[in-house]
C-alpha cells in the first residue's frame, strides 16, 4: 500500500519543513540537484568545530525529498562530522538494503518504505549527498547522478 | 462487441485486443496506461513480425545472393516503401532509416549544419522544443559560430507567429520547430512557419516524433524540407525511425558516419559514396526494427489516421473536462490546436508523489519535465504529470485517472 511510504510522519514534514529557511551564519554550504525530476536543494550547516551545531535547508522538492531534507537537518544537530557521515551510510542501507531496522536511526526509520520504491530512493537521498558535500567542503553542485 | 462511449463507431475494444500488454494488472489494480507520447504499446502484428524474422527470415541485408538475405532485404525495403505512402514523399529515396528522431535531428544538424551553416548564421527553434531538437543546434553553435534564436509562446503554450516573422532575416539558414510538443500537446502551423522560413530562405526541419502517430502528415504539402519520425511512437519497436528529406538537400550533404552499405567503391586513394538513400545508413541497420516497423505503419493505416485523430480529439476534450473538475489542479498547455496531452499541475503536491500514487492504483503517467525544461522554466513549474491518451485509451480509464487524482488529494491535503 501506498500509505507504507506516505506514512504521517513524512506527509508531516513536508507539509511543514523544520529547519526550512537560509541561514546567513552558515559554516558550510552545499546544493544538492535530482537531474530526473529537476529538484534543487540548499543546505546550510553551522560547525561548531567538530560538531553540528545547526542546520536548515531551503529547495522546492517532492514530499519524500523535502521531509528527508527536514528530518535530516533535525537529526543532525548535536552529532560530531564523523556521527553525521556514519549515519548517512546507515540511512542509504535503510533505503537501498534488506538489513533489518536498527534504533539508531531514530525517527529515520520512518523512510524504510522507500525501499520498495526504486525510483523514490533518490529523492530520500538529494538531502544526504549534499550534506556529505557539505562536509567535505565542495563547493560544486553536488547531483543524485554520481 | 462494446463500443466507446465518447465515439460510438470507434470499437476501441476491439483495437485493445491487439494489445496484450494492456491486459495486465499492477499492483493489484488493471493497467491504466496513459504514458504513450514516451512510447506507444504495441500490437500483436508489429510483435509477430519482428518474431517472424528473427524465427523466419534472419539474415543480413543488401548483401548475399542466397534466399535469407533476399527475403530480409525485401522486407526491410518494404517498410521504406510503406513510409513512402505514410509520409507521402515524392520517392522512397528521400527516406532514411535512422535510430529515430534524435538521430534524425543530429544527422540533420551534423551534415547539413556541418557544410551549411557558417559563423554569424542563425538557426531558429522555439521555446517549446524537445531537448533533441535543441541540443543538436546548440553543438553546431559551437562548431561553427553560428546563433541560436527562440520563437516565444503565449499562455496557452502557443507559438507567437508575428515574434517568430520577426527573427527571420537573410542570416537565417535553419528553421527546426516541433509539430507537436511532448510537454504541452500544442499542435504547431507547420506549413505556415515552413512557408514563412522559405520566404526568407531558409531550410526547415520538423520534428515529428509527437505528430506522426496522431495526425495525418504530408510532407509534400506541408514542404519541409527535413521531417523526422520515431518508430516506437508509432506503435512500433524502439531504435528505429525514419528521417525525410528533400533529394537536393540530402545530394548536396556529406555523409554522416562512414562503413560499409554507404559506399560503391573504396579504394585507399579515394571512396565514393552510395546514391540516396543509402549514402546515409552506414553498417548494417536495425533490421528487425524496420521491418516491425512496417508492421506498425500498416496496423495504423488500417485503422485509419483520420479516425484515429478524431477519436483521441474526443478523448481529449473529455480528460480536460475531467481534469478541470479537480479543485486545485491546472492544465498546463491550453493550445487551441492540441493532440491529447494532458500535462497539469497540483496546488503544493509534487510530481513524483502525484505519480507513485497514481503507479500504485495501476496508472501509468510521466512525471518530471518531459526532456522541455525550458518549457517548465517558461510555465514557472519544474516539473509536471503528464498523462498522454492514445487510440487504445478509453474514457472509463481517464475516469480511474480522476480517481486516482482523488486518492492524491487525499494524502496530500
Amino acid at each position: 500500500m501506498v500509505d507504507d511510504l506516505y506514512q504521517d510522519l513524512i506527509l508531516d514534514h513536508s507539509k511543514h519543513p523544520r529547519n526550512c529557511h537560509a541561514m546567513d551564519d552558515a559554516t558550510r554550504r552545499a546544493e544538492g540537484y535530482n537531474p530526473l525530476c529537476g529538484d534543487k536543494l540548499k543546505l546550510y550547516v553551522k560547525m561548531d568545530g567538530d560538531v553540528v551545531k545547526d542546520a536548515s535547508f531551503v529547495g522546492s522538492g517532492c514530499a519524500i525529498s523535502t521531509a528527508s531534507a527536514s528530518l535530516m537537518t533535525e537529526s543532525l544537530k548535536g552529532k560530531t562530522r564523523e556521527e553525521a557521515l556514519k549515519l548517512l551510510d546507515k540511512f542509504h542501507d535503510l533505503l537501498t538494503t534488506d538489513t533489518p531496522v536498527t534504533k539508531d536511526l531514530g525517527k529515520l526509520v520512518v523512510f524504510c518504505g522507500v525501499r520498495d520504491y526504486p525510483a523514490r530512493v533518490k529523492c530520500a537521498t538529494l538531502a544526504w549527498h549534499t550534506l556529505k558535500s557539505a562536509l567535505d567542503g565542495a563547493t560544486d553542485t553536488v547531483t543524485t547522478e554520481e | 462487441m462494446p463500443t466507446s462511449v465518447i465515439a460510438p463507431a470507434f470499437d476501441v475494444e476491439k483495437i485493445r485486443e491487439d494489445f496484450p500488454v494492456l491486459k495486465q494488472h499492477i499492483h493489484g489494480k488493471p493497467l491504466v496506461y496513459l504514458d504513450s507520447a514516451a512510447t506507444a504499446q504495441k500490437p500483436v502484428s508489429v510483435v509477430d513480425a519482428i518474431r517472424h524474422f528473427h524465427e523466419v527470415d534472419c539474415a543480413n541485408i543488401h548483401r548475399g545472393v542466397h534466399e535469407l538475405s533476399q527475403r530480409s532485404t525485401a522486407a526491410y525495403e518494404e517498410t521504406r516503401a510503406k513510409a513512402k505512402q505514410f509520409l507521402n514523399s515524392k520517392t522512397v529515396n528521400e527516406l532514411i532509416f535512422v535510430r529515430g528522431t534524435t538521430e534524425g535531428i543530429n544527422l540533420v544538424a551534423t551534415s547539413w549544419g556541418g557544410k551549411f551553416v557558417k559563423e554569424g548564421d542563425e538557426l531558429v527553434i522555439s521555446a517549446m522544443e524537445h531537448h533533441s531538437n535543441i541540443v543538436p543546434w546548440q553543438l553546431l553553435c559551437e562548431r561553427n559560430g553560428a546563433v541560436l534564436r527562440v520563437i516565444p509562446m503565449n499562455d496557452r503554450g502557443e507559438l507567437i507567429l508575428e515574434e517568430y516573422e520577426k527573427l527571420l532575416n537573410p542570416r537565417t539558414r535553419m528553421v527546426a520547430v516541433t509539430h507537436v510538443s511532448n510537454a504541452l500537446g500544442t499542435v504547431n502551423p507547420v506549413k505556415e512557419i515552413v512557408a514563412m522560413a522559405h520566404k526568407a530562405g531558409a531550410v526547415t526541419l520538423i520534428d515529428g516524433a509527437q505528430a506522426a502517430p496522431h495526425i495525418r502528415v504530408d510532407v509534400q504539402d506541408l514542404d519541409a524540407d527535413f521531417y523526422t519520425l520515431s518508430g516506437h511512437k508509432v506503435v512500433g519497436p524502439t531504435g528505429i525511425g525514419i528521417l525525410y528529406g528533400k533529394s537536393a538537400l540530402l545530394n548536396a550533404m556529406p555523409p554522416y558516419q562512414g562503413g560499409g552499405d554507404m559506399i560503391k567503391v573504396v579504394t585507399f586513394a579515394k571512396t565514393t559514396y552510395a546514391d540516396l538513400p543509402y549514402k546515409f545508413e552506414a553498417g548494417t541497420p536495425n533490421i528487425a526494427g524496420g521491418i516491425g516497423l512496417g508492421a506498425a505503419f500498416d496496423y495504423v493505416n488500417a485503422i485509419g489516421l483520420d479516425k484515429i485523430a478524431a477519436y483521441e480529439h474526443e478523448l481529449l476534450l473529455y480528460g480536460t473536462e475531467a481534469l478541470s473538475r479537480i479543485p486545485g489542479l491546472r492544465i498546463i498547455g491550453t493550445a487551441r490546436e492540441k493532440a491529447a496531452v494532458l500535462s497539469f499541475v497540483m496546488e503544493g503536491i509534487h510530481p513524483h508523489d502525484i505519480g507513485t500514487v497514481l503507479d500504485r492504483q495501476g496508472i501509468a503517467v510521466r512525471t518530471g519535465h518531459h526532456c522541455a525544461q525550458p518549457v517548465m522554466d517558461w510555465f514557472k513549474v519544474t516539473a509536471t504529470t503528464r498523462a498522454s491518451l492514445a487510440f487504445y485509451n478509453t474514457a472509463a480509464e481517464i475516469d480511474a485517472l480522476a480517481a486516482g487524482l482523488a486518492k492524491v488529494k487525499e494524502i496530500f491535503s
